[in-house]
């Protein structure tokens, strides 16, 4: 099962490294990993991204929280939450249709931009499933995938 | 009031804040080992007489030392070490004090904030080296930082599942100057270790506890660290329940009580083991379910409910599911429950048929040897030391076969006295920890047991022995081998027997005398109880006792890693 737990932590130097190294030291999964500033300035939110039965999530949970860094632990997908991922595709112009083209600027989750070299940079905001999805269907065209991992929310 | 105001306004270097950090955490005794990286810090140590400093001859040593003095004091341990290989040197130590939860702070110097990351002379990431085995790390970057840090460094060490702390300190922080205040308490937003204990798992556990016909109490280090003994008796006498120990557990419940059934796990002993798979009611107080415990997970106990009370909630459910977990302090938990049991006089079952069970079991007489008048076997010495010292000696041990027989055969009765590395297994933890358990103990008979192949790791400690007057006493069973390594490649491998057999040994007698102490060889069964009696009778020298002894001697019951706990070899 697919989780995404959110992090409040001290914004300390090598917070991030004992976050990361509890996942490889203990064998558990990240699929994506974000942090960022969060509303209190002393402290980062780390959005995880992992898969586990129920009992591994519990104990990434538990080990989480016995991390002296951390302020907070929260799963968010056993709630009702929001999650958004960004993510560039860079295609070459020549590889793509004038309709397809045309459907992609009609797009509200996505964004071209151009390059000098004839490229086009497909910006896409969407759920990591939209993305996925998204991805899958240019997959043969693109020369270079970006994502961002995703962040969530709980929305309940 | 004047004076304190100039203290106040006075500024100190960091070494001298340091130094002043430690005297008002009431730190007593240090173990260290000096370098470049923290001489401003020893000329600060030799400036005072408030904060005396040991010094050890190996920085692994210090750290054991620590540990010593941590669990058989209650008192948390500190080490001071020099950067680069000061700090790796610590490492086995203080991976050892996380496995086994002892409250110890390890200072390490640390290059210059400017060379930090270049690669400098003694130049090591001492903070993501220890990351993975301290309950947590700093590195202070800052000489104001200084004061809050080590008062954070006791707090996290000391509270909560303890554990080892590191502080890093480069040295120009022990230079700058800063104005010292030492924080009376400390709060940390991101660390609570103060738990309340739900009422209503303690009611669901109360239920349970009171309807079991099958019972059995399996305690563990928490007890002890939770200086929780005296509840574990009173509860356990009221029940009349059965208790057995587990390795570091040993020492928390009586030995010589009629309802203790011994250790546990792979080599503990039948009627133990037994009683734990075919209890109905499984009650784990400060145990972790530790693989040398459970082995094979899927028929660990499988009739029980399993009533699970710890500290630390990641190690709840962690191996074994609890059905009924208690997550708080081992202490507030048992008072809970007593208050609930025993004030309200609330009756348990009837158990009589399971106590004829469990003493069937008990006929096995599962730790059993004969010592004939020729070679002398090894749990023979265990046991006359244990009579001759009448159970009441503070006794360390190393790791291995030697460490299995005084854990089954040594008599236990009082918490602190049994001192040994459990969870990561250090050979070399015997002595040095004997050290600091001498410490912390002066005028106790303080025994090392070990073997010739874990005492030779740590065997440079013998010349601070002598520097510091310590009447150790060392306890050889010298079999020539690596014994447990022996025992699994008998069992295991056929008898090939690679590169466990312990060539080239010095004379340890001719070795304990050239550091200034007294040795003797042992090697008729006659001998063994007038050694033991001399080496009591040495009050103020360091007996190292060469007992010569079977060499094809092997630790049983045991349970083959990943069998079940009734698939006991016994002999």
């Amino acid at each position: 099962m697919r989780h995404i737990i959110s992090v409040l932590l001290e914004n300390e130097s090598g917070s991030l490294s004992r976050v990361a190294g509890l996942f490889s030291a203990r064998s558990f999964n990240i699929e994506s990993l974000s942090v960022a500033p969060s509303e209190d300035l002393s402290a980062s939110r780390m959005t995880i991204v992992t898969s586990g039965d129920d009992a591994v999530i519990e104990q990434i949970i538990k080990q989480l929280d016995k991390l002296v860094d951390v302020i907070k632990v929260s799963e968010i997908t056993s709630n009702e939450h929001i999650e958004r991922e960004i993510a560039f595709v860079k295609i070459n112009d020549k590889d793509i249709n004038e309709k397809t083209m045309s459907e992609f600027s009609k797009n509200e989750f996505l964004k071209l931009h151009k390059t000098k070299k004839n490229e086009i940079i497909i910006e896409c905001v969407d759920s990591p499933k939209k993305i996925n999805d998204f991805i899958k269907s240019v997959k043969k065209i693109a020369v270079k995938i970006v994502r961002s991992g995703a962040v969530g929310i709980n929305s309940n | 009031m004047k004076q304190d105001t100039d203290n106040k306004r006075k500024k100190y270097t960091g070494a001298e804040i340091f130094v002043k950090c430690l005297e008002a955490e009431g730190v007593k005794l240090v173990f260290g080992y000096p370098g470049g990286a923290v001489l401003h810090i020893y000329d600060e140590l030799h400036k005072q007489d408030k904060v005396s400093h040991i010094l050890v001859r190996h920085e692994q040593g210090a750290v054991h030392a620590a540990e010593g003095y941590a669990k058989s004091s209650n008192i948390p341990g500190v080490v001071l070490v020099t950067s680069g290989p000061g700090a790796t040197n610590a490492i086995t130590g203080i991976a050892d004090a996380y496995m086994d939860s002892v409250p110890i702070v390890v200072f390490t110097g640390q290059v210059r904030t400017a060379l930090i990351g270049n690669d400098a002379f003694q130049e090591v990431d001492t903070v993501g080296i220890t990351r993975p085995c301290v309950k947590h790390n700093f590195m202070i970057t800052n000489v104001e930082d200084m004061a809050d840090t080590i008062k954070k460094a006791f707090y996290v060490a000391t509270t909560g599942r303890p554990g080892p702390v590191v502080v890093d300190i480069p040295k120009d922080i022990t230079e700058k100057l800063c104005e010292f205040n030492y924080p009376e308490n400390i709060s940390m937003r991101s660390y609570n270790p103060d738990i309340k204990v739900s009422d209503e798992s303690v009611d669901m556990a109360v239920k349970k506890i009171l309807s079991s016909k099958k019972p059995v109490i399996y305690a563990g280090g928490g007890v002890i660290n939770s200086n929780a003994s005296e509840n574990l008796i009173q509860l356990a006498k009221y029940l009349n329940f059965p208790v057995t120990n587990t390795l570091m557990g040993l020492g928390c419940y009586p030995g010589t009580d009629e309802q203790f059934i011994q250790m546990l796990g792979m080599h503990g002993s039948y009627e133990a083991n037994m009683a734990m798979h075919d209890c109905d009611l499984l009650i784990a107080v400060g145990a972790r379910f530790d693989d040398r415990i459970t082995g094979r997970l899927d028929k660990f106990s499988p009739d029980a409910t399993i009533v699970h009370i710890d500290i630390d909630p990641s190690s709840i459910s962690k191996n074994i599911k609890a059905h009924i977990p208690i997550i708080g302090d081992v202490k507030n938990v048992l008072e809970k429950l007593s208050e609930k049991i025993i004030r309200k006089k609330e009756k348990p079952q009837n158990i009589d048929k399971w106590w004829n069970q469990i003493n069937e079991w008990r006929k096995k007489d599962s730790f059993k040897y004969s010592q004939g008048d020729k070679i002398i076997k090894p749990q023979y010495v265990v046991d006359r030391l244990y009579e001759l010292t009448k159970g009441d000696a503070y006794i360390t041990s190393d790791v291995g076969q030697h460490q299995m027989w005084t854990a089954q055969l040594y008599k236990f009765n009082k918490p602190r006295r049994w001192i040994n590395s459990g969870g990561l297994g250090t050979m070399g933890f015997g002595l040095p920890s004997a050290m600091g358990t001498q410490f912390a103990n002066p005028g106790s008979l303080v025994c090392c047991v070990t073997g010739e192949a874990s005492i030779q790791m740590c065997i440079q400690e013998l010349s601070t022995c002598l520097q510091y007057s310590l009447p150790i006493k060392i306890i050889n069973l010298n079999n020539r081998y690596m014994g447990m390594v022996r025992q699994w490649q008998e069992f295991f491998y056929e008898g090939r027997y690679a590169m466990s057999y312990m060539d080239a040994l010095p004379d340890f007698v001719k070795l304990a005398e050239s550091y200034g102490h007294i040795g003797h060889k042992i090697e008729k069964p006659s001998d063994v109880d007038g050694a033991i009696i001399d080496a009591i009778n040495q009050k103020d020298r360091l007996v190292f006792l060469d007992f010569i002894t079977d060499q094809n001697e092997n630790v049983f019951p045991m349970i083959a890693s990943g069998e079940a706990h009734n698939k006991m070899i016994l002999s």
